[in-house]
């Protein structure tokens, strides 16, 4: 068993940069996506195809990301 | 000066996994990020180690304890001669971590698979699915060396010391205080900013995109030229622990600097002391 069909791509979600990493280990996709800085990923999801997995961990880290407070400089 | 380890003590290649995981004397682990990411698929052969439970104390806050270590490494079928190798997500983000903590706990022999998970996979490389068979040990780890660790009363006091460099490896949003946390991670502190004195140098500089590290001559320049040398006294922080030690990792171990200590109190330690001084 290997992983097939890796991709990886930066992209932008809410205002933040972020990383969004997908594979395909036997018949199932998975979808990782990371904070560009620090690089954690803090969303994923798994489907039968690239699409369908990243849709579900975008869907995912949009509503995290949304939970991030910007403050004003001091 | 203490002794420099070189880092082809401390770093394989992918390819040196392929070929040596399975010697007798090697265990290779994988520690991520992303605790589900082992059963997904892993380098043939490897553990699994869950930094949430296995690498930390779930009581009090703190490293793991050193009878729980042995218990660990024992039942990973780890002996102090074995050569462990560590591999994880996210730039080995927390395969450092692992590593800083058995080298607190005096195991000689620690590595990191360069480019870590991410480049296996990349390369197409085999993966299995079933953890494998382990014959258990018992295993007897060494006194925890503190002279890589620092705590709060230390980094206090280094605030008046010319020669400590304090490195601050978080996002440059948290640097300033714009932001508490990591985009979409929970807020684990009063308080935005950074201690007093610090120098900016995220982690992930220290690597490529491909997840390997970057040479020894861009490691030099991108620390050197912050005024981060080898003849001062180290201390990197982050958030809780984590991304100092893969920074902790390059300082003392890929460029040699003799004293390098790793903070692991960090910010969510100091961004909720009362009364800590705080610059943004």
């Amino acid at each position: 068993m290997k992983a097939e069909d890796f991709h990886e791509r930066r992209d932008e979600l809410g205002g933040w940069p972020v990383n969004i990493v997908s594979y395909k280990i036997g018949d199932t996709y998975y979808c990782t996506i990371d904070n560009v800085d620090p690089g954690a990923r803090f969303a994923r999801a798994e489907g039968p195809t690239r699409d369908a997995a990243e849709a579900a961990a975008l869907e995912k880290a949009g509503r995290y990301l949304q939970q991030t407070r910007r403050r004003a400089p001091a | 000066m203490a002794s420099v380890t070189t880092a082809l003590d401390v770093l394989v290649s992918t390819n040196w996994v392929a070929q040596h995981r399975a010697d007798a004397g090697v265990r290779v682990v994988e520690v991520d990020v992303d605790t589900a990411a082992y059963d997904q698929g892993h380098v043939p052969g490897a553990l699994g180690w869950n930094w949430t439970t296995d690498l930390c104390d779930t009581v009090v806050r703190d490293i793991v304890p050193k009878a729980k270590l042995e218990k660990l490494l024992g039942a990973s079928g780890i002996t102090p001669d074995s050569t462990i190798v560590l591999y994880g997500d996210n730039n080995n983000w927390f395969a450092a971590w692992a590593l800083w903590q058995l080298k607190v706990y005096g195991h000689n022999d620690v590595r990191i698979m360069d480019g870590g998970r991410k480049k296996w996979l990349a390369e197409g490389r085999d993966l299995e699915t079933t953890k494998p068979a382990v014959e258990p040990t018992t295993y007897a780890a060494k006194d925890p060396d503190l002279s890589i660790r620092a705590f709060l009363p230390e980094v206090q006091q280094a605030l008046a010391r010319p020669n400590v460099a304090m490195v601050d490896v978080r996002s440059p949003q948290e640097f300033t205080g714009e932001i508490l946390a990591p985009p979409g991670l929970p807020e684990t502190c009063q308080r935005g900013g950074h201690i007093p004195g610090a120098k900016s140098i995220p982690w992930g500089k220290a690597c490529n995109e491909d997840g390997t590290f970057k040479s020894r001559e861009e490691l030099l320049a991108l620390y050197g030229g912050q005024g981060v040398t080898p003849d001062k006294q180290v201390i990197a922080y982050c958030r809780i622990g984590e991304r100092s030690s893969h920074t902790w990792f390059v300082l003392k171990h890929l460029l040699g600097y003799p004293n390098v200590k790793n903070y692991d109190g960090s910010w969510t330690e100091w961004g909720n002391l009362v009364g800590a001084p705080v610059e943004r």
